[in-house]
């Protein structure tokens, strides 16, 4: 029950895109098309698990057990970017029509803010293995349900006539906003799940 | 190239430990301080005033033992995130104060929590004992009222105070009787 | 290009919130209020210069197949120290900023003008693209904060102008934050062309 809750609460409450601000960037950079909106969620799902297990073993038996909390930050940054690097030369090897989908999107992955707040977020929530896997997983899918819908509301806003001043980024982030105003709509289901759980 | 990066990477290192060599003392003295004035603020104390207290933990709560009474720190889940309260109980269970040290709820709305159960304000919960006064909404039936257009904060924060009461009566009945007959003492009033 | 014209360019004409869209995660995330959005500018303004000055002072001796992660490191590490720095002498801001204060590492901002600006040029030009950029990042997250906080608690800066009751909520929560920054670009490209 207690996973069913993190689930729902990281996709459609607490939206990391739209909710959290975290991988602003990709959210507005790659969403001109669905395809390629896709593809990033994809990607970054794929990584932030990976990395989230990766940090997680990090924190609790390098750092914690020698008192180095402090290299937080920059072992985190460091260890993502090489996993990166390691999942993009793996992939290349491996799976080459796996690497021909996302290699294009994995450069862009170690500067996502939402892949070391995550991994943050997980160590700072106190969260166990398991329900750090739970956590990054579904925050991955509420990444990518954001990129996939505003992709699709951006494919239809080429058609429309926008006035000069707000073409491009203005008026996409206007449309971002009545995206997180409709997701807002979410809003208080954790309280009512966790009390319907007895959480 | 190696050698390069080991470089840059040890004398980052380096420098990190030692700015936080310099700072650790002060990041405590800061927390150790802010904690005293928390828990002073909650029992109704002087902020100038020595204040003794016994920090116990137990689970998820965190019990200060003092002689006027304890203060507990206990979290709930708000309407954005964790909220981390630290309520301050009497002997008996009544109510002296409270702060809350931890919240990401709605600025303008659940954030208004900080004052709403105040003394004095509209929603107030000092001077009252959760063994006899219901502590949740008015909405739900109980005795306090809710932060206008934030009821899920306020049952929120109720749930806090209802919990860290349970708690402090679970550890007097654990630590001895003398709960009990306080606690049946008050019933008869 | 003399120094106080770097100052400039960075303020106005790469700006890097209205004009160049980078660090737009800390620009939506922290901008509730005036005082965060400055908190934040000033923070990442730090971290920017330092990172400009030392990687501009080591960029001959990092060879070029290890520039990024040497980078990484160098911001990761300015940015632990500001960490500790704040957590140490202002709690209060630290605990507000939460997050996005180790999130300063992945700014696009601060290893964009690391590879754009500070590996071309010398260290003293480098402080002061890094003072342009910062004061051009803080003033806009000003800004936005202050466009913010107006518009949905009917203050700046915490004084009051106008009533609480005429405050538009939704302005301090995730949607408002898309929606005035949408605007204020909207604003900016029109003043740009004029």
């Amino acid at each position: 029950m207690e996973y069913i809750l993190i689930f729902i609460t990281a996709i459609f409450v607490n939206n990391i895109v739209l909710s959290q601000f975290l991988g602003i960037c990709p959210f507005l950079g790659v969403s001109k098309k669905v395809s390629t909106a896709t593809g990033m969620g994809a990607a970054v799902t794929f990584v932030l698990v990976l990395a989230t297990i990766v940090t997680y073993l990090i924190q609790h038996y390098v750092l914690n057990p020698n008192g180095l909390q402090y290299l937080q930050t920059i072992a985190f940054i460091l260890v993502i970017a090489a996993l990166v690097q390691m999942v993009e030369i793996i992939l290349k090897k491996v799976s080459p029509s796996l690497y021909q989908a996302l290699g294009v999107f994995l450069p862009l992955i170690t500067t996502n803010c939402c892949i070391l707040g995550v991994a943050i977020l997980v160590i700072q929530k106190d969260y166990d293995l398991l329900q750090g896997i739970v956590y990054a997983a579904s925050t991955a899918l509420g990444f990518a349900l954001a990129m996939v819908v505003f992709a699709g509301l951006r494919e239809q806003l080429q058609f429309s006539k926008v006035p000069k001043v707000f073409d491009g980024m203005p008026i996409a982030l206007i449309t971002a906003g009545l995206l997180a105003m409709a997701f807002m709509g979410f809003s208080g289901v954790d309280g009512g799940l966790s009390r319907l759980f007895g959480l | 190239m190696v050698v390069v990066l080991t470089l840059i990477t040890i004398v980052a290192g380096a420098a990190l430990a030692a700015v936080n060599y310099a700072t650790s003392a002060q990041i405590e003295k800061i927390k150790a301080e802010n904690l005293a004035k928390g828990i002073k603020q909650v029992m109704g104390v002087d902020q100038s005033a020595d204040f003794k207290y016994t920090t116990e933990e137990a689970g998820d709560y965190t019990l200060y033992q003092s002689d006027l009474g304890t203060a507990i720190q206990s979290t709930t889940n708000g309407f954005g995130g964790a909220l981390k309260v630290l309520v301050g109980f009497d002997k008996e269970g009544t109510v002296l104060g409270y702060t809350i040290l931890e919240h990401a709820e709605t600025p303008g709305l659940g954030a208004k929590a900080s004052e709403w159960f105040q003394k004095g304000q509209k929603g107030d919960i000092t001077g009252k004992n959760p063994g006899q006064a219901n502590f949740t909404v008015s909405k739900d039936g109980g005795d306090i009222d809710a932060i206008t257009a934030s009821t899920i904060t306020s049952r929120a924060f109720l749930l806090a105070v209802q919990n860290a009461y349970d708690e402090l009566k679970k550890q007097q009945g654990t630590d001895g009787t003398t709960a009990a007959t306080e606690k049946g003492g008050t019933d008869n009033e | 290009m003399n120094n106080f014209k770097i100052i400039l360019n960075g303020i106005i004409k790469e700006n890097p919130t209205f004009v160049l869209l980078l660090g737009m995660c800390p620009t939506l995330g922290t901008t509730s209020s005036a005082i965060n959005g400055m908190s934040m500018g000033l923070a990442t303004m730090f971290v920017l210069i330092l990172s400009n000055f030392i990687i501009s002072c080591i960029k001959n001796l990092i060879p070029d197949m290890v520039r990024i992660p040497s980078y990484i490191v160098v911001i990761a590490s300015l940015v632990t120290i500001l960490q500790m720095v704040m957590q140490a002498y202002v709690p209060d801001i630290y605990a507000t900023l939460g997050l996005f204060i180790p999130l300063i590492v992945v700014n696009c901002i601060i290893l964009g003008r690391a590879e754009a600006f500070a590996a071309k040029n010398n260290p003293i030009a480098s402080i002061c693209d890094g003072i342009g950029i910062g004061i051009g990042f803080t003033l806009a997250l000003t800004l936005l904060g202050a466009v913010r906080e107006f518009l949905g608690t009917g203050a700046v800066f915490g004084f009051t102008l106008q009533g609480e009751t005429y405050g538009m909520l939704l302005f301090v929560l995730a949607p408002g934050a898309f929606i005035a920054l949408g605007y204020l670009i909207a604003i900016v490209n029109k003043l740009r062309k004029a």
